[in-house]
């Protein structure tokens, strides 16, 4: 039966139109028209402003208060499409395809210039974007100069949220089996090398799902995908004359639509095509087993301080959206002009609504919050004991499965690793992970305490969390690649035309000799082996490892450790590497091919230190030179650890014995092995001290050790033993 | 934007000139649905469409729903280029066997 709801009862200027629903926000397709529904708290007036694509001129304005004709007479009507502080409306009979849209909203006067404080910020000259906007125009093709002369630059767009998921939904890969793989989503395939048909874009990704599959992960983590300006404080470097662009995207312009210049339909025509695109990336990630996790920037947006663009929010409701102090200035907890306020009840919804879209119309996996300590501030920005977001998130039906990840710090010097409100669901990036594994690799003095907390899954910070709640990672977008990581001692940011400030001066790095590239084979020999030794490291370690793209071929930012405004050879993946550094890319797939294969190295509970199956062994044993006498002494640089594989998983799960030894000294030396069960014997899967095919074998083809009681492990090299039936042995 | 309908060998083919859009995609779909009454099979001569929009790609899936529950086919002939890219980009393009000439289709789903 037809709705009685699909006729107009109202006309103004040719358009037919009716009092809209305020739920949900936003603008949403209806029978006959589209359902215009805005929220603020403290404006006392609104008009809707619509658009031909693309045009500087509106098409036509509709107040959504005033004098407006009947739609049966014509005869004048009063009108007033508001309930509550949402103004909604529906007007019919628009092409969605071809309409851009945006708000003027008249609040509380005197009028705040630009540059100057101010609590409220309404300008009724000033189009608005809409914060619930599925799809925005304006930055159609990725750096693209657009046309300053508009003032609506970031223009809100309506989407048909009907896509054909067939079967698909969320993969719910358990947190302990997840291997996380960070990536830039042009970054990715921008490149020439890459060889695809659509680079840069969420369909390249498609065509490089073959890739993923290869090296074994089985979930990426893509950088900011929430349309965003990489305009946004552009400038040129003086020295090179080279242009400067937000690359990164830590910056969203709109928290529900995803980047158009990422999406190779993005300059059709059409521009809704974008999302559909992207849910067909999703849908064929999936397909493949690849889960999908945003990183999305919740703490501050596009707009800045007092100085910055009026976009949406400062001009629709400035004092719900952000945190003011009393003057009217925008506190800055985050590093970047302004403060998203989180806990305000009307923003926390906000950001529900969003995930939960995210969650529900693109099938996201998970999200990984950018400076997530901002989002337990209250809206004076002290830190909070029970912060309402962070909660509703954790128990959120919609989002009842999602993985939630933690960047639990913030600019405010706000540092919750550790200690994160998690509410049983909340993981986090483990920076103390980071900075111990870095420095047992250096070769740093007191590390071997630590880092045998790390390799655990960190149960000193997350005890009653589990070792779930620990994602691992040696190195992420924000500071050096692996490949800096070992070549450089200090930051070589001159490119961001900064005077070099810029970035963290705390790398907790060894170049191994040498500052940058070099071709003296013995330094070049060392840095492939600490890549591998960090990659033996963090996949063998509890907890869930995180690779930045990249990493697994040796991909290097020449000593920047802050690359965000890029975009060129310096941040792009150069695929030619898979060749140059085959070998190293052969390691990484073979360890996260033997990950996936051994449960005992991903267990989501914490190893209790006893042999509560009566084995003969404990489920984790540690050791060192002499078996089963670990040194934690100050001036030790050498661990090992054996895992009982018939402890795996709390004994759930039938597994091998593993053995891993690291030795960051220099010098090599000889690790006394502990003797295993009548009937089995150790084989070598890893030794990075060895050469190529003998530094990695094919996970299940690892040849038998010679001498059990002894092994020889070189300096500053790892080695992985697997502990296994005789007859299983290859011949 | 033109439709011409005809029947060949118990298939419908459907010619159409000109752009799918918003405007005009729901014409389309109106005139194919009414074909539909007697025919499962399908076929597109799309080599006179330029441009094609969201609302002709979702025009196409929601004929796609309505024979394929009638174990019915439906394929497309002498896509351009461009179109092709943007159907398979945006994932539509799976649900439909595409031939070069409406000829190749016709004796494909014959």
């Amino acid at each position: 039966m037809e709705r009685i709801d699909t006729y107009p009862t109202h006309l103004r200027g040719g358009f037919k139109l009716r009092p809209g629903r305020p739920y949900p926000f936003g603008a949403t397709l209806v029978p006959g028209g589209i359902n215009f529904s805005v929220f603020s708290r403290h404006a006392d007036y609104c008009v809707l402003v619509l658009f031909e694509k693309g045009k500087t001129e509106p098409m036509v304005e509709i107040p959504f208060r005033g004098m407006f004709q009947r739609a049966e007479s014509g005869d004048p009507v009063w009108g007033d499409f508001r309930i509550g502080n949402v103004f909604a409306m529906v007007v019919f009979d628009l092409d969605y395809e071809d309409i851009e849209y945006g708000f003027r909203m008249h609040g509380p006067y005197p009028r705040v210039e630009r540059g100057r404080p101010g609590i409220h910020r309404f300008d009724p000259s000033q189009v608005l974007m809409d914060p619930y906007a599925k799809a925005i125009g304006g930055r159609e093709m990725w750096a693209e100069e657009p046309d300053w002369n508009k003032r609506y630059q970031h223009r809100a767009r309506v989407l048909h949220d009907d896509f054909d998921w067939e079967s698909d939904r969320p993969l719910e890969i358990p947190m302990e089996d997840l291997i996380i793989y960070e990536m830039h989503v042009r970054g990715f395939t921008q490149h020439p090398s890459a060889r695809v048909r659509k680079p840069g874009t969420f369909a390249a990704i498609r065509e490089k799902i073959p890739y993923l599959k290869e090296l074994g992960v089985n979930c990426v983590e893509l950088m900011p995908i929430f349309e965003f300006d990489e305009f946004e404080n552009r400038r040129v470097n003086p020295e090179t004359g080279k242009m400067l662009l937000n690359y990164w995207g830590y910056s969203s312009v709109g928290f529900f639509a995803p980047k158009t210049g990422y999406a190779a339909t993005g300059k059709s025509r059409d521009g809704t095509m974008v999302a559909d695109e992207l849910k067909t990336l999703v849908k064929e990630l999936h397909r493949s087993g690849i889960e999908v996790i945003l990183d999305v920037v919740f703490n501050h947006t596009a707009e800045g301080n007092e100085d910055g663009p009026t976009i949406s929010y400062r001009g629709i409701d400035n004092a719900t959206y952000y945190m003011l102090t009393e003057d009217g200035y925008y506190q800055n907890f985050s590093g970047t002009g302004n403060t998203l306020n989180c806990n305000n009840p009307i923003v926390r919804s906000t950001v529900l609504d969003c995930l939960r879209y995210w969650a529900a119309e693109y099938h996201i996996d998970g999200f990984r919050f950018d400076l997530a300590a901002i989002l337990g501030r209250d809206p004076r920005g002290v830190p909070l004991a029970n912060p309402p977001l962070l909660e509703a998130l954790a128990f959120d039906p919609v989002l009842g499965k999602c993985k939630l990840i933690a960047e639990a710090w913030d600019a405010g010097g706000l540092y919750q690793v550790g200690s994160f409100p998690a509410y049983g669901r909340w993981a986090e990036w483990n920076g103390q992970w980071r900075d111990t594994v870095r420095k047992f690799l250096r070769g740093d003095f007191g590390q071997v305490g630590k880092a045998a907390q790390r390799l655990e899954g960190s149960p000193d910070l997350y005890g009653e969390r589990g070792p779930t709640a620990s994602v691992n990672f040696v190195t992420c977008h924000d500071g050096f690649t692996l490949a800096d990581l070992v070549s450089y001692n200090e930051k070589h940011n001159e490119a961001n035309a900064e005077d070099n400030k810029d970035g963290t001066n705390d790398n907790t790095s060894w170049n191994c000799g040498w500052e940058g590239a070099t071709d003296d084979p013995s330094i070049n020999r060392l840095r492939r082996r600490q890549m591998k030794n960090a990659f033996a490291m963090l996949l063998v370690s509890q907890g869930t490892p995180m690779i930045l793209m990249g990493d697994e071929v040796g991909r290097t930012q020449c000593g920047n450790n802050n690359a965000y405004c890029h975009d060129d050879e310096l941040t792009w993946l150069d695929w030619t590497l898979l060749e140059t550094n085959q070998e190293l890319f052969r390691f990484v797939k073979n360890c996260i091919a033997f990950r996936n294969g051994h449960p005992v190295l991903r267990s989501n509970l914490h190893f209790r230190n006893e042999d509560y199956l009566g084995t003969g062994y404990a489920d984790i044993t540690w050791h060192g030179t002499r078996a089963w006498q670990a040194d934690w002494s100050e001036g030790n640089r050498v661990l090992a650890f054996m895992l009982c594989g018939r402890h795996a998983r709390s004994g759930t799960a039938v597994d091998d014995y593993i053995y891993i030894a690291m030795n960051m000294h220099s010098e090599a030396l000889p690790f006394e092995i502990p003797r295993l069960p009548a009937g089995k014997r150790w084989h070598v899967f890893a030794n990075t001290s060895r050469v190529p095919p003998d530094d990695v074998s094919d996970p299940g083809a690892e040849p038998p050790l010679g001498d059990e009681a002894e092994f020889v492990v070189g300096g500053r090299s790892v080695a992985i033993l697997v502990g296994r039936d005789r007859r299983t042995t290859p011949t | 934007m033109e439709i011409s309908i005809k029947t060949v060998d118990g298939i419908t083919v459907v010619t159409i000139v000109g752009e799918i859009d918003g405007r005009t995609a729901p014409d389309v779909h109106r005139r194919v649905s009414a074909a539909l009454e007697a025919t499962s099979k399908i076929l597109f001569d799309m080599s006179q469409v330029q441009y094609m929009s969201s609302a002709g790609l979702r025009m196409l899936l929601s004929v796609y729903r309505q024979v394929s529950g009638k174990n019915g086919r439906v394929a497309l002939a002498g896509l351009y280029e461009e179109i092709r890219d943007t159907m398979s980009v945006t994932g539509f393009l799976g649900h439909f066997p595409t031939y070069t000439t409406v000829d190749e289709g016709l004796a494909a789903i014959r």
